[in-house]
């Protein structure tokens, strides 16, 4: 089948970008989207023209690498899946396809497709990790974790870090983001220690970053190729706001030189 | 005092003192709503409402300067997360799409912004009389033959009804959203909330909307 796609190109993170039309004449439906793309870009190699350049690693749908969004969709029209793991076959021929970056402030392009995702990394330095020495694996069930917790937990650490909860929300925000990575630890008998510590230098080091704020919209979730829950959302706020109020943390963040 | 300031200042705490204040500014609706419908009970019922309302003296100005700070700390946080959320996004998308985002939801600042004008009018109108010298003319207590003679003119009736209206669409997606921002949301009760918030935003709508109407269609006069 045949693609008209427009796409963003920008040379670099300061040169000003536009949408590029492109005809791709020879779409199989079989192939994922970003094979899509690997054969538009041998076509323009082959042309002498810069390919386009897209973030990509496992493309098994687990690394979180791969960002784009698809005619205003983040990682495209299937739900529950990140674009690598996307195919042509949910295309129509003749279809025009736009693909853009994730938008953010906090999310600034690098190279048409690729945006610095490094605000997510500085998020977790902030608290997303527990600094007790856990020593070897202890003997199963030395330390009881209800069903439920362990199930939710897990269910907020299928996070990939992607950023298409960013990409999708009108206020870029990454709430979706912080709420899984602070809600997995804070749901485990490991992370308690720092539970609040963690809430509050979290949230802080997401606002720093220049993310919005929440509008409980919910178009994260809608994105989310891991279908996180808002729920955690709301468990963050809790987190945050009785940590707030509670603790005797201040909090600390930073923002890095660019 | 310094962690006061830190949570007022970060994301979640703006949202908090939103939900709050809009939250207390529900609760002023739905008690203005349920003294306004003596209306239906003839002139007798809603004047000595009135009445009884500027006798509480001291505790009626507690009321007023609550509201106040209600609405100014609403209106200001709103608007500070507002621009906030438009810094955040400095490039649109060329192809923008909403996938679940209500209408009410994405209308939140126009209907918001449109309320703040109608609460201004309304306190012109009704609290001070400063609209009418027919109204200034009544007795203080007069307040049964005030919301006759006003809403026999259609424009009046006309832009309340509407003006109630947008507060119904505000509320259909603030009142559920409120329970998120508080850190309310469980599986078992998610319909429910999600319901809410529309379900009062209608019986408000309709409730305020039903006294021009009725003046206006000669039910009350
Ligand atoms: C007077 C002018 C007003 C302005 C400018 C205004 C503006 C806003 C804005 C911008 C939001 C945030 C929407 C978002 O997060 O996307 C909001 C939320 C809200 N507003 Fe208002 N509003 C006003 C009046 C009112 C009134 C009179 C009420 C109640 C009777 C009210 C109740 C609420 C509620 C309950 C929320 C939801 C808070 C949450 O999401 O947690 N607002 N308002
Ligand atoms: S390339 Fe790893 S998730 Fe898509």
């Amino acid at each position: 089948m045949k693609l008209k796609l427009h796409v963003w190109r920008q040379k670099d993170r300061q040169s000003t970008g536009r949408m590029v039309a492109y005809d791709a004449p020879n779409v199989n439906p079989e192939m994922s989207f970003l094979e899509m793309l690997d054969v538009v870009n041998e076509e323009l190699t082959g042309k002498g023209e810069d390919p386009i350049a897209f973030d990509h690693d496992c493309r098994e749908g687990i690394c979180g690498s791969c960002s784009m969004v698809i005619n205003g969709t983040p990682h495209g029209p299937s739900k529950g899946t990140t674009v690598c793991q996307l195919h042509m076959r949910h295309f129509t021929d003749g279809q025009d396809v736009h693909i853009e970056p994730w938008r953010a402030k906090a999310f600034p392009v690098l190279q048409d497709l690729v945006v610095d995702r490094s605000a997510f990394d500085r998020i977790i330095q902030a608290g997303g990790f527990i600094s007790v020495n856990s020593g070897s694996a202890q003997d199963a069930n030395n330390l009881p974790v209800a069903k439920g917790d362990a199930d939710q937990s897990m269910d907020a650490a299928a996070c990939i870090g992607c950023g298409a909860c960013v990409a999708a929300c009108k206020n870029s925000a990454a709430m979706l983001f912080a709420a899984a990575k602070i809600s997995h630890l804070g749901l485990l008998p490991q992370g308690q220690p720092e539970r609040r510590r963690r809430a509050i230098n979290m949230v802080k080091q997401m606002d720093l970053e220049g993310f919005g704020n929440c509008s409980n919209q919910y178009e994260c979730e809608a994105v989310c190729p891991k279908e996180i829950s808002v729920g955690f959302i709301a468990r963050m706020n809790r987190d945050y706001l009785s940590s707030s109020i509670f603790s005797k943390e201040t909090g600390s963040a930073s923002k890095s030189e660019d | 005092m310094g962690w006061l300031r830190q949570t007022t200042d970060s994301s979640i705490g703006g949202k908090l003192i939103v939900a709050v204040t809009g939250l207390a500014m529900v609760g002023f609706v739905v008690a203005h709503l349920s003294g306004n419908l003596l209306v239906f009970g003839g002139p007798q019922a809603v004047n000595s409402y009135a009445e009884g309302l500027r006798k509480l003296g001291a505790l009626l100005w507690v009321a007023r300067i609550g509201l106040l700070v209600m609405a100014t700390l609403h209106i200001v946080f709103a608007i500070k997360l507002n621009l906030a959320n438009r810094a955040a996004r400095p490039q649109a998308y060329a192809v923008k799409t909403y996938r679940r985002a209500s209408f009410a939801s994405r209308s939140m600042l126009l209907t918001g912004m449109a309320l703040l004008g109608y609460i201004l009018f309304h306190l012109a109108h009704f609290t001070f009389r400063a609209t009418s010298p027919e109204l200034a003319a009544l007795g203080e207590y007069e307040v049964y033959q005030m919301i006759v003679l006003s809403f026999q003119q259609p424009l009046i009736a006309g832009l309340y009804i509407v003006s109630m209206l947008l507060l119904g669409l505000h509320l259909s997606h603030g009142v559920s959203s409120l329970f998120q921002t508080l850190g309310f949301n469980h599986p078992k009760y998610r319909s429910l909330v999600g319901s809410i918030g529309p379900i009062l935003g209608v019986l408000l709508a309709l409730g305020f909307s039903s006294i021009p109407a009725a003046v206006l269609f000669g039910l009350l006069k």
